[in-house]
């Protein structure tokens, strides 16, 4: 079975910032999107149990390498780096079809990714890209089990008083969350042998995009204005032992009735 | 919480595999090692559990090459995760360190046979080392140690050797269960009787005795070997006899590294804590940071820190050429743990009251730190090292 898990590779979490025309500024660290490695952790766990392979898959500037050495490192079997200047600026829109393109190139039964991004997002690019390349969307996935022939795979999702169970044949397309599992450390071994694993780098050309069809230039939304949440107003600490400072929290949802 | 933007940034000059190792263990050390560090402390408890999913991942293998069962990395990745584990807990980073010292001469002068025995458990972590030099009479002056080996068997090929004595200080040595123990077998031959020999719990004849009562790092358990008539197989011999000086003095030079590296990571640590202290903490009308006296001193911990760093990897870069160490180690060791003493005990100044209390981590580094200028050679004993290469070279240049 083959898993390709969509890595997202985004800026350090604490340090994001936009640039002067409201774009993300990917040009400091990167790092992967912790909401992604929950799936990779999904995937690798697969790996290890019924032999799949996983391909990583990013969109992203050239600093995205570091995201993708981490999840080679990891475990994963090999990575493909969409890279071309051109695509920065590029919206939700945009992204799907290039993750698409990208996917068309690849062999595959499962798709992974996760729930959103730590850099923001319009939410809408696992479900869109479900939907554009045809494939059984899966999401908030809490448990992944494929069916030992690959032919099909079984999702659990939480709902308030339990789980619901979604099946679909393969190819398909899973969006999990975080109740899947941490993600592992690297190994030091890991980190060894990612040295010598394969990282394709396509562009545009290879996609066979136009430069013109991405990009700001062709975005079909844009963003007007962005303001800073505002200041959180000042915390109640409680220092005390347990029972009591227990005791102190209760009484103080109380007053709120929030209990 | 990192050290990254710092005047000679710790990630400075890395390749990409340290880097990616540097910040995995950073990662780990700050989720898994820092939160429970106090707590070990006070308890005086080395946490096993802790120390084996460090080997999981790989660290008690870094620094050996792939072909001997290690990850492949160099002494100066090793540094690296020296300085994260410090930085998060002294302690573990000692146990680490102990119980790299303790495998490095059985990689680095074992028989094929032996390493294959020997290594494989601790490059794993299934066994923790120790390594037992250091005697009531005999401390800086290890060349005088008195435990003795006798043969038993043919003199010149003899089947085993019967060994008496007793080590102390030996750090890891509660919970560990390989010893690399140095014994004389000719106590009138001075160094050139002291041999080396592979000990495992258990062996008839060998006991701990009591456990070391410490001022710091201790959930790093120190404790004495008593060996009564203790028999260790000729097999278990490492190196020729007489050899065990040169190998003793061999794999400190790298241990001082190590321990160079953990002093670095204590000090950033301590280094960070002040500086956020003094940003959060208001006193006459500002933050603490305004005041002019304070910068003067959070600079000159800075400087110390990235002093220690800078000898550290020096030192490090030298061993990874091939190149002798034995000054650039005594540098570095010397060097970073007075940081770590001078630094750590600054920042206790900079909290002020909450500083001396055992409620914040602070106290603990200033604790954990002062053993560092004393283990692995003290620093004293640098000086004599440094001041005869020095000479060395002038008398070498007339
Ligand atoms: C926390 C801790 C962990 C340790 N772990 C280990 C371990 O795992 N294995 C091990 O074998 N040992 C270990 N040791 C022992 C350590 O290596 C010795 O304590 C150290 O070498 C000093 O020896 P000593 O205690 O006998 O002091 P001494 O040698 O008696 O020295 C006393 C003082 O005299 C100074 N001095 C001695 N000779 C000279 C000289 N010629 N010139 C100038 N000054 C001199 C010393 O610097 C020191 O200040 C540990 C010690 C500590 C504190």
């Amino acid at each position: 079975m083959r898993i390709v898990v969509l890595l997202k590779a985004v800026p350090v979490v604490g340090t994001e910032r936009l640039t002067s025309d409201l774009r993300t500024d990917r040009s400091g660290t990167l790092e992967a999107n912790g909401a992604d490695e929950y799936l990779l952790e999904a995937a690798l766990k697969l790996a290890e149990t019924s032999g799949a392979e996983v391909t990583l898959l990013t969109i992203g500037p050239a600093g995205a390498t570091e995201a993708l050495r981490k999840g080679l490192a990891m475990g994963a079997a090999s990575a493909v780096h969409v890279a071309d200047d051109q695509i920065s600026g590029s919206d939700g829109t945009q992204t799907v079809e290039l993750l698409a393109a990208a996917l068309g190139r690849l062999e595959y039964e499962l798709v992974f990714c996760g729930a959103d991004s730590s850099d923001g997002g319009g939410g809408v690019v696992p479900a869109a890209l479900a939907v554009r390349l045809g494939l059984p969307y899966l999401s908030y996935a809490s448990q992944i089990e494929p069916a030992p022939d690959g032919s099909s795979v079984r999702i659990r999702r939480l709902n308030p008083t339990g789980y619901d169970v979604l099946e679909a044949p393969t190819p398909a397309l899973v969006m999990g969350t975080q109740v899947l599992g941490e993600p592992r450390y690297p190994s030091l071994r890991g980190i060894m042998q990612a040295r010598s694993k394969q990282v394709q780098t396509w562009t545009l050309a290879d996609l066979g995009f136009e430069p013109s069809a991405v990009g700001a230039a062709a975005a079909r939304t844009a963003v007007v204005s962005a303001e800073r949440p505002p200041e959180r107003g000042g915390a109640t600490v409680i220092r005390d032992e347990p029972d009591a400072a227990v005791q102190q929290i209760v009484e103080f949802l109380a007053t709120r009735r929030l209990l | 919480m990192t050290a990254t933007g710092a005047a000679v940034a710790a990630s400075t000059g890395l390749t990409d595999e340290e880097r990616l190792l540097q910040e995995t263990v950073r990662d780990f050390a700050t989720r898994e090692l820092a939160p429970g560090a106090g707590e070990r402390d006070e308890a005086e408890r080395f946490e096993r559990p802790l120390f084996e999913r460090m080997a999981q991942l790989g660290f008690t293998a870094a620094p050996f090459p792939e072909e001997a069962g290690g990850a492949g990395f160099s002494y100066r990745a090793w540094t690296l995760v020296m300085e994260e584990v410090a930085y998060a807990d002294m302690a573990m980073a000692i146990t680490l360190s102990v119980h790299i010292l303790s495998q490095y001469p059985v990689f680095a002068c074992g028989t094929e046979e032996q390493r294959r025995r020997w290594l494989g458990p601790m490059l794993t972590g299934e066994a923790l080392g120790a390594f037992g030099l250091t005697e009531p009479h005999a401390g800086s002056d290890a060349s005088a140690i008195r435990t003795r080996a006798l043969r038993i068997g043919v003199a010149g090929s003899p089947q085993a050797y019967r060994v008496t004595g007793s080590k102390i200080w030996i750090s890891n040595a509660p919970d560990a269960e390989r010893y690399l123990v140095f014994a004389t077998v000719d106590p009138d031959a001075g160094s050139a009787g002291i041999t080396a020999f592979l000990v495992e719990k258990g062996m008839p004849g060998f006991r701990l005795g009591r456990k070391e009562r410490k001022m710091g790092i201790k959930a790093c358990p120190a404790a004495e070997l008593i060996f009564e008539a203790m028999e260790v197989p000729a097999e278990n011999r490492l190196g020729a006899e007489g050899e065990g000086y040169r190998i003793a003095l061999s794999a400190l030079g790298e241990g001082r590294i190590s321990i160079a590296a953990a002093c670095t990571g204590l000090a950033q640590a301590a280094l960070d804590a002040a500086a956020r202290h003094l940003t959060e903490r208001r006193a006459f009308g500002g933050p603490l940071s305004e005041q002019q006296g304070l910068r003067f001193m959070l600079a000159e911990m800075a400087q110390k820190v990235a002093a220690a760093r800078a000898l550290t990897r020096a030192a490090a870069e030298a061993k990874d050429r091939g190149e002798p160490i034995g000054e650039a180690a005594s540098l570095a060791k010397w060097t970073a743990s007075d940081a770590a003493m001078s630094v750590t005990t600054d920042a206790v100044q900079l909290f002020g009251g909450s500083g001396y209390s055992r409620e914040l981590p602070v106290e603990r580094m200033m604790r954990d730190a002062k053993g560092a200028q004393i283990y692995e050679g003290t620093n004293q004993i640098h000086r004599l090292i440094v001041a005869e290469q020095v000479l060395k070279r002038a008398a070498e240049a007339r």
